[in-house]
């Protein structure tokens, strides 16, 4: 079983930025990398408790914006000191316009 | 929160202040922010590479044409203001460089960001890893009494430790006794108190780089039966360390402790060009704090943006030292002293609940 949530629209998001998306007590951080493809995961650093939300998005990169960690947004993947930990990344697509993000199976 | 305070404050990273900060919220607290629109934001982001080359290239440029100067000299009267304008490039230009590139944003291609780091960590001797995370730690508790590592003045003011430092003597005392220490297999509590488990060979590794280095270049000095060699690597730190102490000192000292907004415990002050290129624009301190993530040559625009919700910055470094040398002198006879920065109408109030009517009765 799986639940398909509609987080936003595809065109709340610039392309190459990242938006926040709470629901039912968690907070998740969805991308629109530059080729125009929608991403998702865990919307806090693994290092500290801040929302990645307000990062920078550099190609396949967020970058934290308090200590300037870096993950690779497609993959979770922590890219180096001070983030040691992988992100959790969530199934996305799109559909009539909305970004809906895989939340449980 | 000043009232419930003991009245002498515990510094170490494990001891009873970092404790409390930790039951009390303090740690990892959330810190106030200017609101700025996220389309502006994301232009101040912005990562170039172009600033940072022209900077590189004039301050190791620089260092390569006085080094050159300083041995052609060496023996001369003339070699000493070579050495003077070398000294400052090595000893207090590598700090905001070591500073900037930790952060990872003086250049938008990563490698040139850890190749710099890498030279001015050497340059102002700090471990690449240990300074990285303990920096981490200073930026998510600043001036968080037994939290922050890099409180540069703590309370009671040590003013004879002060004066040391602004010859770099105690910071290369505990650099050198460090790296020999790291460079041995040992880490310390503190430090294992802020870098992972997994960094911390990283930090063994880099200490037995380093000491190789030294040793050469003291061969050297030995094998030539020269100072010059150490001249040029190592005591530079020593004599060249006045300007980043000058500047440093301003960022938080006689400001407040233990508070979780930034305008309150860090100080803006605005600075000749000649410092602000040797400081690489640290001098916009609290817009620093509050964005990390606004490169360096964007900090103008961002203080531009700001300054409204900001206390006014200290229009000078003479003027910064006026409010805070009898700060300091206060501090002695009343540690819970501070400069309280005043804002404008303009700006949102603090947040009393964090810092209220004892915190501001110590300021008066």
């Amino acid at each position: 079983m799986s639940d398909w949530i509609e987080a936003c629209t595809a065109d709340a998001i610039d392309e190459e930025d990242v938006m926040r998306f709470d629901h039912e007590g968690r907070t998740f951080a969805i991308y629109r990398s530059p080729d125009d493809e929608f991403f998702a995961t865990d919307g806090l650093c693994t290092h500290e408790h801040i929302h990645l939300a307000d990062g920078l998005v550099m190609d396949d990169i967020i970058e934290c914006p308090k200590h300037n960690g870096r993950f690779n947004y497609k993959t979770g993947q922590a890219k180096g000191a001070p983030v040691c930990v992988n992100l959790k990344t969530y199934p996305v697509k799109v559909e009539a316009g909305k970004v809906l993000i895989q939340l449980a199976s | 929160m000043d009232a419930a305070l003991p009245a002498s404050r515990d510094y170490s990273l494990v001891g009873r202040d970092s404790q409390r900060a930790v039951e009390t919220g303090l740690a990892a607290a959330e810190w106030y922010h200017t609101d700025v629109p996220r389309k502006a934001m994301k232009e101040l982001m912005k990562r170039e590479d172009g600033p940072a080359i022209r900077d590189t290239a004039i301050w190791l440029g620089s260092m390569v044409v006085l080094a050159g100067l300083g041995i052609l000299l060496w023996g001369t009267v003339w070699c000493i203001p070579v050495f003077l304008a070398y000294g400052v490039l090595y000893g207090s230009a590598s700090d905001s460089r070591w500073h900037e590139c930790g952060h990872g944003t003086a250049f938008k291609t990563r490698w040139m960001n850890d190749a710099v780091y890498q030279i001015a960590c050497f340059m102002i001797m700090r471990n690449p890893v240990t300074w990285r995370w303990s920096h981490a730690r200073h930026h998510t508790d600043t001036v968080i009494v037994g939290r922050d590592p890099e409180i540069a003045v703590m309370r009671p003011p040590d003013l004879v430790r002060l004066i040391l430092n602004v010859f770099g003597i105690l910071d290369v005392w505990h650099a050198v006794a460090d790296m020999l220490r790291n460079a041995a297999g040992f880490v310390s509590a503190g430090e294992k108190s802020f870098i992972p488990a997994q960094e911390q060979h990283k930090a063994v590794r880099f200490a037995r780089i380093w000491l190789a280095i030294y040793a050469v270049v003291i061969a050297l000095a030995v094998y030539t039966g020269s100072l010059l060699p150490l001249m040029l690597v190592g005591l530079p730190r020593l004599y060249g360390a006045w300007h980043h102490v000058l500047t440093g000192l301003l960022q938080h000292g006689g400001l407040a402790d233990n508070v979780i907004d930034h305008r309150l415990n860090s100080r803006t002050v605005l600075m000749n060009p000649v410092s602000r290129f040797i400081y690489w624009n640290m001098n916009y301190h609290v817009e620093h704090h509050m964005f990390p993530m606004v490169p360096y040559h964007a900090l103008p625009r961002l203080h531009a943006m700001i300054r409204h919700d900001l206390p006014a910055p200290n229009p000078s470094i003479l003027d910064g030292y006026r409010e805070m040398i009898p700060a300091f002198l206060r501090q002695l006879r009343n540690e819970d002293y501070y400069l309280r920065r005043e804002l404008p109408l303009t700006a949102k109030p603090y947040r009393e609940e964090f810092h209220g009517e004892d915190a501001r009765a110590a300021a008066e």
